[in-house]
């Protein structure tokens, strides 16, 4: 058995044969006995003062077991809504955020009270009779009009609506490189607010067993062990005493790693009302209450040389941060770090601002900082090509890392580990068919068509990560990972992560490594997650693209270590010297003597025996803990053809093309499956979706899926993946991330794209998303 | 008030005092536990719970469960036969045309209608026949590539197609 038979393998999903049966287990298709349904009264304003409360008829509805408001929380939950320093150590103002509001709300969708009752139906009856009066105040939504003087504030008692301001490089570090300057270009690039939109939406269900003071919650989360710190400090329990299960999760993107008010009033609930408690949320209440991403804008200018040769970059980020802090809110200005994309600078300065609005948090969604670092670089280097009339192949060449400069140490202090973006370049070219292309534009350009190519020459850093880094970010709890690799006396293994599998595959990547590791067959290696009384201490979660770069590669560690006290057993077995005894495919041998063995299962059913070495433990497990040296950088080049109608204004993407680099490949069909998604869903912000609320009122006009316009498989075209490998040289497996890499590669491509085609009429920069009708308009402004 | 309703369910009769205004897909979810129908929006967009009435393919929220009455059901727990997949489901398996799973009965349900429909679609009238349905995770390419493979498979061996439209029996 060859040992890498398995790594590297298209393998099919272990999870499939129960989700294409409608035999999963979601939240929601979880009920205890005795439960009670929770219904959640939310503010219909924007903002306002809560002048009174009226629960009379709701309490003699049908059904309910009680009706209560903030006043019946405030002794069993304590603190505030956690917000980590992340990027940005040093705050403004954070607003305290409790999770029922009691006097005044500050977004659409606020809880103001909550109804339990026997059935689903009679909890949103009893809702419905409940009596809000509320004094309406102004509501914040504009950034900039945010940050004037005398503005309205997003809330009352606050100083104003600064919730950071945070200059990472001041302007002095790019001004020799804008004094060299021959051209500088100058854009204000927008970020439109997204819904995360998981299919499944959120759900909490929480059984709080009074006598015995324990507590299990069943939800819908990305990050289960992370939830159990933040719930039982609230309500007061110890972590022991809580437990929180996250079945199959029907995708998260970001949206289910944060603690939601919810995941403290069901549990709270639950304990008041001595039964069980569920909740299920809507599609509404996801698409108004979810975290949502993006939301930001960036004024950059660039300096550049007349050959093409990048200079200096100039960028202030303004992020919406909404009515509250979102716990890894924070996160966003990361944005700012990664701003210089794969290119050399000589200075680049840097601010973030966060504004205070109105409107539900922003937080971390899929790639979170780093689609729009990559937008931003890749439409202002596309602006630069332009006004020296340069191919954006040429630019991007001239300015690019080169493969001898990694590690690279970029304008931020952050290490690059590695990296060959001219070979992903150029299998991309050739991939879509680069000159063909450009010899098509220029007939359809006669012919007064609009075709355009669009590139985006994307970088990315995941793996979160290096305690050094992270431990600071989160204030104390560094992002690394924990595994435990347990082999059974008859030599099966269960292996436990701290990661959260929500449709990555990982019950079936993760027992790969290990089965190879490990010499036993695939079928004998479980993967446990999800469920914080299973494992190690404690698990990290899912999110940036770190379950294998940090979580993998600590499953390979615990693997190492069970091959580690399986030798020194052997040894003694064997009747041979340790250092003489050698592992492999799935055996311990004496060195030189591949007779005398014993098999694994031997070794393992040994363990649990009495013929041990003196002072060796029985039992065969281990457990390891990874803390990565650097973040990993996966790389890429995708290029987007699109054709806009020039009657319409309808942008048709007709061809993708996508050569992606994340290092070694565990499985190369779940790889694919993840740039897929995550391209689509770049598409997606590039052309169709954006919340948006009314400016005056702070309405939320896209509340469903009739107006949140979620791309369907009609809109969606044909892509084209290929790859090259550069193995990390961070970790032993050679990984990087692939879960978010499509996102933060495909918008750029797809605008510069549409730029690239409406370039003829001299329009060199739109916004997100490019509907037809603003396609239209910019196309019939510029022809008049 | 309540009112009866009889209906049939992947080849099991099954008979129920509902309320008026129980949505199907409830009924079938929280009445017969068949939980595989999903929920995933509150106005008929997403096709999570897209179930077979009669043979077609119908979201489960946009009838109520009294309308069911005498109705043949199939949800994709009737999908799998004598622990054998259906088709569709093994070419989703085959495929990965899913990642977190929670749109994918849904996906599966539409596929068996389209291709009762149009037994050999091509690429585009397969994305036009599924733009009921949403998927966050897959970006449809492998749904699209899972859905040519039934195809495939089915016309090969009519039996199986059999199996999809029997409503269930």
């Amino acid at each position: 058995m060859a040992v890498t038979q398995l790594v590297g393998a298209k393998i099919h999903r272990r999870e499939d044969p129960r989700l294409i049966t409608g035999h999963g287990h979601y939240v929601d298709d979880l009920t205890r006995q005795g439960t009670a349904y929770a219904h959640f009264v939310r503010s219909p304003l924007a903002h306002a003062r809560i002048k009174s409360i009226d629960i009379t008829d709701a309490s003699k509805s049908p059904g309910v077991v009680g009706v209560y408001t903030a006043r019946d929380f405030k002794g069993l939950l304590a603190g505030t809504h956690p917000a980590a320093p992340a990027f940005v150590a040093e705050k403004k103002f954070v607003p305290e955020r409790f999770p029922i509001a009691e006097k005044e709300v500050t977004y659409q969708g606020e809880i103001v009270a909550a109804v339990l009752a026997e059935t689903k139906s009679q909890a949103a009856d009893a809702a419905n009779l409940i009596q809000v009066e509320y004094q309406d105040l102004p509501a914040v939504m504009d950034l900039e009009k945010a940050l004037q003087k005398g503005s309205p504030k997003s809330h009352v008692d606050g100083p104003d609506n600064v919730c950071w301001d945070f200059t990472y490089t001041g302007p002095e570090i790019t001004e020799a490189a804008f004094k060299e300057a021959d051209v500088v270009v100058k854009e204000r690039i927008l970020q439109n607010r997204l819904a995360p939109v998981p299919m499944e939406p959120r759900g909490v269900s929480a059984d709080y067993e009074g006598f015995d003071k324990k507590l299990t919650i069943w939800m819908s989360s990305q990050n289960p062990h992370f939830i159990r710190l933040f719930v039982s400090g609230a309500m007061g329990l110890k972590e022991s005493q809580v437990r929180v299960v996250s079945p199959d999760v029907g995708g998260g993107f970001g949206s289910k790693i944060s603690p939601y008010p919810e995941d403290y009033l069901v549990p709270t609930l639950s304990r008041i009302a001595e039964r069980p408690v569920k909740w299920t949320e809507t599609r509404t209440e996801s698409i108004q209450n979810a975290t949502h991403g993006r939301g930001q804008f960036y004024d950059c200018e660039v300096a550049a040389k007349k050959d093409g040769t990048l200079l200096g970059m100039r960028v202030v980020q303004y992020v919406d941060v909404g009515a509250y802090h979102g716990t890894f809110g924070a996160f966003q200005p990361v944005a700012c770090l990664m701003a210089g994309g794969a290119y050399k600078w000589k200075g680049i300065s840097a601010r973030t601002v966060g504004v205070l609005t109105n409107r539900v948090p922003t937080d971390p969604y899929r790639g979170a900082g780093r689609p729009e670092a990559t937008h931003l670089v890749e439409r202002m280097v596309d602006l630069v090509a332009l006004e020296l009339k340069m191919d954006p192949v040429a630019i991007r060449r001239k300015n690019f890392i080169q493969p001898e400069d990694f590690p690279f140490t970029q304008n931020f202090g952050l290490v690059v580990d590695s990296g060959d973006y001219d070979k992903a370049l150029d299998k991309a070219l050739q991939l879509i068919g680069y000159d063909e292309l450009r010899k098509k534009q220029a007939e359809l350009r006669k012919q007064g068509r609009y075709m355009g190519i669009g590139f985006s020459t994307w970088i990315e850093l995941c793996g979160f990560g290096p305690s050094a880094a992270t431990a600071p970010a989160t204030g104390g709890i560094a992002l690394v990972e924990s595994a435990q690799v347990r082999v059974t006396p008859t030599g099966s293994v269960i292996v436990y992560t701290g990661t959260h599998s929500h449709g990555q595959g990982h019950e079936t990547t993760f027992p790969q490594i290990v089965a190879d590791q490990l010499g036993v067959p695939y079928e004998s290696v479980e993967l446990r997650h999800g469920d914080t009384a299973e494992g190690t201490a404690f698990g990290y979660g899912t999110y940036g693209s770190r379950s294998l770069a940090v979580g993998g590669v600590a499953i390979s560690k615990a693997a190492g270590k069970v091959i580690d006290k399986g030798k020194k057993l052997a040894a003694h077995m064997l009747e041979a010297a340790e250092e003489d005894v050698v592992f492999e495919h799935g055996s311990f041998h004496v060195k030189g003597s591949p007779d005398k063995s014993k098999a694994f299962g031997e070794v393992a059913f040994a363990s649990y025996g009495m013929n041990l070495p003196e002072g060796m433990e029985q039992g065969l497990e281990a457990v390891a803990y990874f803390d990565p040296p650097n973040l990993v950088w996966p790389f890429g080049t995708h290029i987007a053809v699109v054709e806009i109608d020039a009657e319409t204004g309808a942008p048709l993407l007709t061809k993708y093309a996508a050569v992606d680099d994340c290092g070694n490949i565990i499985n190369p069909m779940i790889v694919d499956g993840q740039i897929h998604g995550g391209i689509v869903q770049a598409i997606a912000q590039a052309l169709y979706e954006e919340v948006v609320y009314d400016e005056d009122s702070g309405q939320l006009k896209t509340g469903t899926l009739i107006d949140y316009s979620m791309p369907t498989a009609n809109e969606i075209p044909t892509i084209l993946l290929d790859k090259t490998i550069t193995p990390s040289p961070t970790n032993d497996l050679g990984v990087k991330g692939i879960g978010e890499a499509g996102t933060i590669a495909a918008s750029a491509a797809v605008i510069n794209a549409i730029c690239d085609a409406l370039s003829p009429l001299g329009i060199k920069h739109v916004d997100m998303p490019a509907s037809p009708d603003k396609l239209w308009k910019m196309m019939k402004e510029a022809r008049n | 008030m309540k009112h009866k309703v009889a209906t049939t369910v992947n080849g099991r009769q099954h008979e129920h005092e509902v309320e008026p205004r129980l949505l199907l897909v409830h009924y079938l979810r929280d009445n017969l536990g068949l939980t595989g129908t999903h929920i995933g929006c509150d106005t008929s967009q997403c096709g999570a719970c897209t179930i077979l009435v009669d043979g077609k393919a119908v979201k489960s929220c946009t009838m109520f469960a009294v309308q069911a009455e005498g109705r043949s059901l199939v949800t994709i727990e009737g999908m799998a036969k004598g622990g054998e997949l259906h088709p569709i489901q093994q070419a989703f398996w085959d495929e990965h045309g899913l990642q977190c799973g929670y749109c994918t009965p849904g996906f599966i349900m539409a596929a068996a209608y389209l291709l009762e429909q149009n037994p050999n679609p091509t690429e585009d009238e397969i994305r036009k026949g599924l733009e009921g349905n949403l998927c966050r995770c897959t970006g449809y390419v492998n749904i699209v590539k899972a859905v040519q493979s039934a195809a495939k498979t089915m016309s090969a061996t009519p039996a199986k197609k059999a199996t999809v439209t029997a409503g269930g029996n």
